[in-house]
C-alpha cells in the first residue's frame, strides 16, 4: 500500500513513542551471529514470554565492537552487555522488569563500570554516520528506519529539490568515492547526469573484495535502507530509473536483509512506480556476486551482472557515457551511498565541516589482526593511525611491539610505526606508499614477517587476476616466485632488482587496477623493511620467525629440566633424550618447525 | 522430470526447468540461474548446463567459461560437509595457514578436493565477517572461531 507523507509522518512519531520503552537490542551481525547471538534471541524472546514480560526484544546491526560480542543493548538507558551467553537471558529480562542491570555483564573501565555504549573508550574518537543505525534499529523494520527520519531525504529531494540542486549539495558536500580510488561523488553524478539516454543504471557495488575488511556487509546487514533510500536520490539526480545492487554470494544474512528490505520499500511505495505520489518511478534488483575479486572493479562488476565472464573493459568509454548493458551507469560503493542521505538532510556545509581540508566526513575502518579491540570502527577523516591503534584499538595484545598497519588490502600498502602520527585521508596514505582502500586496517606485531605477508597478498593476486593481461597474468606469478624464493632462503641479490623492475611493468601494463595495484604491498614493504628482505637473502634468516624454511627450534640445555614433555607432544619425534638424563635435543632434520614444543614446554626451554 | 527437446534425451529435474523459466527473459539471468542450481545441487552437472544453454540461448563454451571463472560455481559435487577455512587478512595474520594446514592432513586432501568417501571437501575463502573471531572456519553454515590446529581433530569429530 502506497504511503503518504503525511502517512510516513505518522509512522515516524508512532514508532519514536515505540523508542521510548525498553527495549532489548542484540547485534545480530555475522560477528556475533557466529557466536550464537541467534539462540540468544531465541531464548530471550521465550523467558520474556515466560516472565509475562512485554519488553520489545529485536536484532539490530553492528555494534562495532565484535571482539567483545555476542553484544546486547538496552534502550532507551543503552545499557551495553558484552560477551552474553543464552544462560543470562532469564537475568537480562528480569532487569529490564525490575529496573536494574546485569552487572557480570557489563563492562568496567578504571574500575567503574560503563552505564551508557558510548561512553566506552571504544568509541570516544569514533563518530557514527554511515554507521548512525548501525546497533540503534531493527534493520529488518521499514517503520524504525522511518523513525530515525528514513525516507525524509527522498521526500525532501522529490518534493523539493532539483536534479541539480541534488547533485550540487553532493558536489559541495566533498564526498568522496569510499570504494577504493576516493574520486568525488558529485562529480561521478554530474558526469551520469550529463549523459543522454532513454535509460541509465544506478548501481551498487556491494562486492567487497578486500579479503579481511566487513565495512559493507555490516552496513548492509546493519541499515540497508540507507543504501536502497540514497540509490533512489542518485536515480531521481542522474534520470535513471533501475537500480542494481551487486552483492557477494557469501554474505547470505546481507543478502536477505536487502531482500526483505526492498520487498518493505515496494509495499510503502517508496519504491516502484510513482514514488510518493510523484512521477518519478525507482526499482532496484539484487545481482549475487560469485566469488571473484575482479569483479569489484566497475566495468568487470558490470560484465558479471550482464552474465558474463567478469573481465574488466577498456576505459574509456566510462561507465557515465557507456556502462550496463551499454547505457549511462552510476556506480558507487555501499558506504558511499550511506552518506548521502545524512548530506541531504543536513546539508553538505555539516559534512564538509568534518575531515580534512581534501577528504571530508568519517571513513569506516575495520580493524583486525593483532589488535586488542577486533571491530568495526568509524572516524573522522584526519584521526592519526595511532589514535585508531592505541585509543580505539587498544592496542597490541601480549605486550607485543607494533610492527606495521596494513590498509588498502591487495592494492595498498604496510604503514610503519614511524607513520603512525598520519593524519589519515586519502592524499596522505598515498604519500606514504599505501592507499585508504576500501577500509581494511589490519595490525601486525613483532612476529610478522613483512615478506611473508607480502607473499600472502601477492599469492591473493596470481588467483584472482582474470589472466587478460600478460603483464598481470605473468608478472604477478614471477614475482610471487621470487618472493617465496626468498622465504625459503634460496634467494639471490638481485632478486629485490628484479622485484622492483617487475612492479614496474605490472604497474604500467595493466589494464584495471588490481594489475596496476598488485604490487604495493611488495613496493611498501621493500621501501619500509628492506633490511628484513636482505636478512631473508644474505643470512638466510627471518628474524620474526615466520619463515619456517629458515627459523630453527632449539633447546636452551640450560633452561631444559629435562622432562619430557616436548618430547610427548612432537608430531615428528624429533626430540631426543631421556628423562633426567641430560638436556633433551632437537634433530633438525626431522623437525617441522610446528612450535608445538614451545607451547608445551613448561620452563619456556624452546624457542 | 522434464525433456529438453534439443539434446541427445538427457533429463533435469522440475526444480531446474523451474529455475531456467524464472530466468528466462532476465537481462543476465544466466549468472541468477547458475546460482540457484549451485544452491540446490551443490554443483552444476553437464545436463543442466545443456538444459539451461537451450532456454537461456546462451552457448555452451559461455557457460562453461562463466562457472570456471567464479569460484562459487562448481563443476563437481562438494563434500557432504564443506570446510571453509577463512584465509582472509585478519585470520591469516593470526595464523590461519596452521589451521589449513592441519585440516590438509587430517582429511588428506588439498583445497578443492573431495575426500574419497565424499564426506568432506575442502575451501579456502576470504573473510567471512568473524574476523573478530579469526582465525575462522565455517563447515556448512556453522562457524568455528578462534581455531587453531590442535581443534581441528575435534571438529571433524563431530561430523563423523
Ligand atoms: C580489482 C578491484 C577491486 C575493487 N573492489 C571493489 C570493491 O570490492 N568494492 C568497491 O566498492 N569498489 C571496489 N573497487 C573500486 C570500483 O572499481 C569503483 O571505483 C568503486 O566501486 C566506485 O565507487 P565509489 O566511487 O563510491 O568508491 C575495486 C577496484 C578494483 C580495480
Ligand atoms: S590487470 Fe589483471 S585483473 Fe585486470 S584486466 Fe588485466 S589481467 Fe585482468
Ligand atoms: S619440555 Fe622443556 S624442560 Fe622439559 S624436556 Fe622439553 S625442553 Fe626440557
Ligand atoms: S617444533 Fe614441532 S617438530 Fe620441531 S621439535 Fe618442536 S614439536 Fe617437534
Ligand atoms: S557483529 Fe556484533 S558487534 Fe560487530
Ligand atoms: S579475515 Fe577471516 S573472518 Fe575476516
Amino acid at each position: 500500500m502506497q504511503k503518504t507523507s503525511k502517512e510516513l509522518r505518522d509512522i515516524r512519531s508512532n514508532t519514536k513513542l515505540k523508542f521510548k520503552s525498553s527495549r532489548i537490542m542484540i547485534c545480530s551481525g555475522t560477528g556475533c551471529t557466529s557466536s550464537k547471538s541467534d539462540k540468544i534471541l531465541e531464548e530471550l524472546k521465550k523467558k520474556g514470554k515466560e516472565l509475562g514480560s512485554d519488553v520489545i526484544i529485536e536484532k539490530t546491526g553492528c555494534f562495532g565492537f565484535c571482539a567483545k560480542g555476542p553484544i546486547i543493548v538496552i534502550e532507551p538507558e543503552q545499557t551495553f552487555y558484552e560477551m552474553v551467553k543464552v544462560e543470562d537471558s532469564e537475568d537480562i529480562i528480569k532487569a529490564v522488569i525490575s529496573g536494574t542491570k546485569v552487572e557480570r555483564l557489563m563492562p568496567s573501565e578504571n574500575d567503574k563500570f560503563i552505564q551508557k555504549w558510548h561512553e566506552l573508550n571504544f568509541y570516544n574518537k569514533q563518530k557514527r554516520v554511515a554507521l548512525k543505525n548501525c546497533g540503534y534499529i531493527n534493520p529488518e523494520d521499514i517503520d524504525e528506519y522511518i523513525a530515525v527520519d528514513g525516507y525524509l531525504a527522498l521526500e525532501k529531494v522529490l518534493t523539493g529539490l532539483t536534479k541539480n540542486e541534488v547533485i550540487n549539495t553532493v558536489l559541495e558536500s566533498g564526498l568522496r568515492g569510499r570504494g577504493g580510488a576516493g574520486f568525488p561523488t558529485g562529480k561521478k553524478w554530474q558526469f551520469t547526469a550529463a549523459s543522454k539516454s532513454d535509460v541509465k543504471y544506478v548501481c551498487c557495488n556491494a562486492d567487497e573484495g578486500d579479503p579481511g575488511a566487513f565495512m559493507d556487509r555490516s552496513i548492509l546487514e546493519g541499515d540497508p535502507h540507507s543504501v536502497l533510500e540514497a540509490m533512489a536520490i542518485a536515480g531521481y539526480a542522474i534520470g535513471s530509473n533501475q537500480g542494481y545492487i551487486y552483492v557477494r554470494a557469501e554474505y547470505p544474512i546481507a543478502v536477505e536483509r536487502l531482500k526483505i528490505a526492498i520487498k518493505q520499500a515496494k509495499k510503502y511505495g517508496l519504491l516502484g512506480k510513482n514514488i510518493l505520489g510523484t512521477d518519478f518511478d525507482f526499482d532496484i534488483e539484487l545481482r549475487l556476486g560469485a566469488g571473484a575479486f575482479v569483479c569489484g572493479e566497475e566495468t568487470a562488476l558490470m560484465n558479471s551482472i550482464e552474465g558474463k565472464r567478469g573481465e574488466p573493459r577498456p576505459r574509456p568509454p566510462f561507465p557515465a557515457v557507456k556502462g550496463l548493458f551499454a547505457k549511462p551507469t552510476l556506480l558507487n560503493n555501499v558506504e558511499t551511498y550511506a552518506n548521502v542521505c545524512q548530506i541531504i538532510l543536513n546539508g553538505s556545509e555539516w559534512f564538509s565541516s568534518i575531515g580534512t581540508n581534501t577528504s571530508k566526513g568519517t571513513k569506516v575502518f575495520a580493524l583486525g589482526g593483532n589488535i586488542n579491540n577486533v571491530g568495526l570502527v568509524e572516524v573522522p577523516m584526519g584521526t592519526t593511525l595511532r589514535e585508531i591503534v592505541y585509543d580505539i584499538g587498544g592496542g597490541i595484545p601480549g605486550g607485543k611491539k607494533f610492527k606495521a598497519a596494513q590498509t588498502g588490502g591487495p592494492s595498498g600498502g604496510c604503514i610503519p610505526n614511524q607513520h603512525l602520527d598520519t593524519p589519515i585521508d586519502y592524499e596522505s596514505l598515498t604519500q606514504i606508499g599505501s592507499m585508504m582502500g576500501s577500509g581494511g586496517l589490519i595490525v601486525m606485531d613483532e612476529t610478522k614477517c613483512m615478506v611473508n605477508i607480502a607473499k600472502f597478498f601477492l599469492e591473493f593476486t596470481v588467483d584472482e587476476s582474470c589472466g587478460k593481461c600478460p603483464s598481470c597474468r605473468i608478472g604477478t606469478k614471477r614475482m610471487l616466485e621470487i618472493l617465496t624464493r626468498i622465504t625459503e632462503g634460496k634467494g639471490k641479490v638481485e632478486d629485490i632488482d628484479r622485484l622492483e623492475k617487475l612492479a614496474n611493468v605490472i604497474k604500467n601494463a595493466s589494464l584495471c587496477g588490481l594489475g596496476q595495484t598488485a604490487p604495493n604491498p611488495v613496493l611498501s614493504t621493500l621501501k619500509y623493511f628492506r633490511d628484513e628482505y636482505v636478512d631473508h637473502i644474505e643470512n638466510k634468516n627471518c628474524a620474526a620467525g615466520e619463515c619456517k624454511a629458515l627459523t630453527k627450534v632449539i633447546i636452551n640445555p640450560e633452561k631444559c629440566k629435562e622432562c619430557g614433555i616436548c618430547q610427548k607432544n612432537c608430531p615428528t619425534n624429533a626430540i631426543m633424550g631421556e628423562v633426567r638424563k641430560g638436556p633433551f635435543e632437537i634433530d633438525q632434520t626431522k623437525c617441522i618447525k610446528c612450535k608445538v614444543c614451545v607451547a608445551k614446554c613448561p620452563f619456556k626451554a624452546i624457542s | 522430470m522434464s525433456h529438453c527437446d534439443g539434446c541427445t534425451g538427457c533429463t533435469v529435474d522440475d526444480k531446474v526447468v523451474k529455475i531456467a523459466k524464472k530466468f528466462k527473459d532476465v537481462d543476465g539471468g544466466i549468472m541468477s540461474a547458475l546460482h540457484e542450481v549451485q544452491d540446490e545441487y551443490g554443483y552444476i552437472s553437464e545436463s543442466v548446463q545443456k538444459y539451461l544453454s537451450k532456454e537461456l540461448s546462451v552457448p555452451m563454451s559461455d557457460i562453461y567459461g562463466i562457472i570456471t571463472f567464479y569460484s562459487r560455481f562448481s563443476l563437481v559435487p562438494k563434500g557432504k560437509y564443506n570446510v571453509q577455512v577463512c584465509m582472509g587478512t585478519a585470520c591469516y595474520v593470526k595464523g590461519a595457514e596452521d589451521v589449513l594446514k592441519e585440516f590438509k592432513d587430517e582429511l588428506k586432501i588439498d583445497v578443492g578436493q573431495v575426500t574419497e568417501d565424499g564426506k568432506f571437501s575442502l575451501e579456502s575463502v576470504r573473510c567471512i565477517g568473524a574476523c573478530g573471531l579469526a582465525p575462522a572456519i565455517v563447515v556448512n553454515s556453522e562457524v568455528y572461531g578462534k581455531m587453531s590446529p590442535d581443534k581441528v581433530k575435534e571438529i571433524l569429530s563431530k561430523y563423523n
